[in-house]
């Protein structure tokens, strides 16, 4: 059953080249890290999907990088704003995993803190294009924090069970280091719910809507067997 | 009331269930003969007052629609439209053929998608060929792009067609800001969404001035005004398309709103406004007769 409401926006939090968006939760469910909710900017025809970064008691935060019209829209919303939200949507990381370690690109490292508060104490790898955006690595306390040139696959260590969001080339190369991993994929989306068939992507060879199999999907899901091979 | 529908493409009732149950009937993505992966992603983009698609007909094919598919949509218990397409007139033909002994409640001919090659058949001919493969009501949805949308309407309207499905998407471009380079991966793609909203309008008003048929208005509706403009204009019945994929709540809402926005023009029915966009002039609206019409 959809879930939708707009809730009031109770802060929007700078953070380095990112802001955090809070909201009250009303009645929506927090979901599990890595499942993901629409949020419709004011004066946009569609909505964008975010997944949740946090889940204080009766908000939900979301972690916005105003790259484009709609989260710029977004980190321009004042408190008590209405904010319609849809979620959450998608399959989320499995928790019951029993050496995990969260691995994170950029904006990507947003479900992993969700998913650290839910894991309890899980060690975490996060990179970052510039230190202003590592300032958003103190959502995630004890996390190494790496920044280009140095890449995040460098520190890998290996017997881990690695779940990890960021670029789709750190993705790549997360998959063919670790087969076993959960990674968080991103393509654009109309819908989030199964409507649109926008956010197509391969998926066990075929195209396959994102929304409805993942976000969330496996290393083989993703590589071609000949890849991982090689 | 006059039916709501999703336009085809913009609801998966097996994803969303509640959602087309809260439609009069509900319009299945367009069908193929054969099953088609759809275009490469980027397959949609954000414009200004609307968005930007080619998927490309993504669909499982004909066979595993009819036996995988639409049993499990007819359990939903909302009457189904099916959607079909195709290259040429004989796909269109099979696939009716196949849909005729099955529980769906009416075929719409989508014979004007952007995002793939056109059928190699005009309109006319497509719809007989369906015509001749099936007895079940048939609605052709045809392109806001023709020259003379009214002419191939009457075309389609003599070829044997139930009824007009209008319209479809009109083919756009858009660049990335960063690289000007198209956004989607065939350059261009369908648009819909707001900026459709006069276009439609426009191509109901004319469909129904030529033809007089039931015709599904669709195109940019995201409130009960958009519908009522539409059923003024000629339509029988709206369908919501973009809308509902920012807010899959929008049937029930815009219901209601056409309720009451038609009811504040002394309209009982909003289905009592349809055509009224082509009244005389000087014929008023009920909401603007101070004193009751007599009745001999």
């Amino acid at each position: 059953m959809l879930r939708r409401e707009a809730p009031s926006v109770v802060a929007v939090e700078p953070l380095g080249a990112y802001s955090l968006l809070r909201v009250e939760r009303a009645t929506l469910e927090c979901g599990d890290p890595g499942q993901f909710f629409m949020l419709t900017p004011p004066g946009r025809t569609l909505p964008r999907a975010f997944s949740l970064c946090l889940a204080p008691p009766g908000e939900l935060a979301f972690l916005v990088d105003p790259v484009g019209l709609g989260t710029r829209a977004l980190v321009e919303l004042q408190p008590g704003d209405r904010l319609p939200v849809l979620g959450p949507l998608g399959r989320g990381f499995r928790l019951d995993v029993p050496r995990p370690l969260l691995v994170g690109g950029g904006i990507g490292i947003a479900p992993l803190v969700y998913a650290a508060e839910r894991l309890g104490r899980a060690p975490a790898i996060l990179g970052f294009r510039t230190p202003e955006h590592a300032k958003a690595a103190s959502l995630l306390q004890g996390a190494e924090v790496v920044i280009e040139p140095t890449y995040v696959t460098e520190r890998l260590s290996p017997g881990r069970d690695v779940l990890a969001c960021g670029p789709e080339p750190m993705l790549h190369a997360v998959a063919c280091l670790a087969p076993s991993a959960q990674l968080a994929w991103e393509a654009p989306m109309a819908c989030g719910y199964g409507a649109c068939f926008g956010c197509a992507v391969e998926i066990r060879g075929r195209l396959r809507r994102l929304c409805v199999e993942g976000p969330v999907l496996t290393a083989a899901d993703v590589v071609p067997a000949e890849l991982e091979a090689a | 009331m006059p039916p709501l529908l999703n336009a085809s493409g913009c609801l998966d009732a097996l994803a969303a269930p509640d959602v087309a149950r809260s439609l009069d009937a509900f319009v299945t993505k367009t069908v193929t003969p054969l099953p088609r992966d759809g275009n490469a992603p980027v397959r949609i983009a954000e414009i200004d007052c609307g968005m930007l698609n080619t998927i490309g007909l993504a669909n499982p094919g004909l066979d595993d629609f009819v036996c995988d598919t639409l049993p499990r949509l007819l359990e939903l218990g909302v009457p189904v439209w099916v959607s079909v397409g195709g290259f040429r007139a004989g796909d269109y033909a099979e696939s009716c053929a196949r849909l005729d002994d099955e529980g769906v409640e009416a075929i719409e001919l989508n014979v004007s998608c952007p995002n793939v090659e056109s059928p190699v058949e005009a309109t006319e001919e497509i719809v007989a060929a369906a015509r001749a493969a099936t007895a079940k009501p048939l609605f052709t949805k045809l392109s806001p792009q023709l020259p003379d949308v009214a002419a191939v309407a009457l075309a389609a309207a003599r070829a044997g067609t139930d009824g007009l499905s209008l319209v479809n998407t009109l083919r756009g471009l858009a660049l990335d800001p960063r690289t000007l380079a198209p956004v989607l991966s065939t350059a261009t793609g369908g648009v819909s969404g707001p900026v459709l909203r006069p276009v439609a309008l426009a191509a109901v008003h004319a469909c129904y001035a030529a033809t007089g048929l039931p015709i599904v208005g669709m195109g940019g509706v995201e409130t009960g005004r958009h519908a009522l403009d539409l059923i003024a204009a000629g339509a029988s019945a709206c369908a919501l398309g973009t809308i509902l994929f920012r807010d899959p709540d929008a049937p029930a809402r815009v219901r209601a709103e056409l309720a009451r926005t038609a009811f504040r023009l002394g309209l009982e029915d909003p289905l009592a406004a349809r055509g009224l966009a082509h009244r005389e002039a000087e014929m008023p609206l009920p909401s603007e007769t101070k004193i009751p019409a007599k009745v001999d």
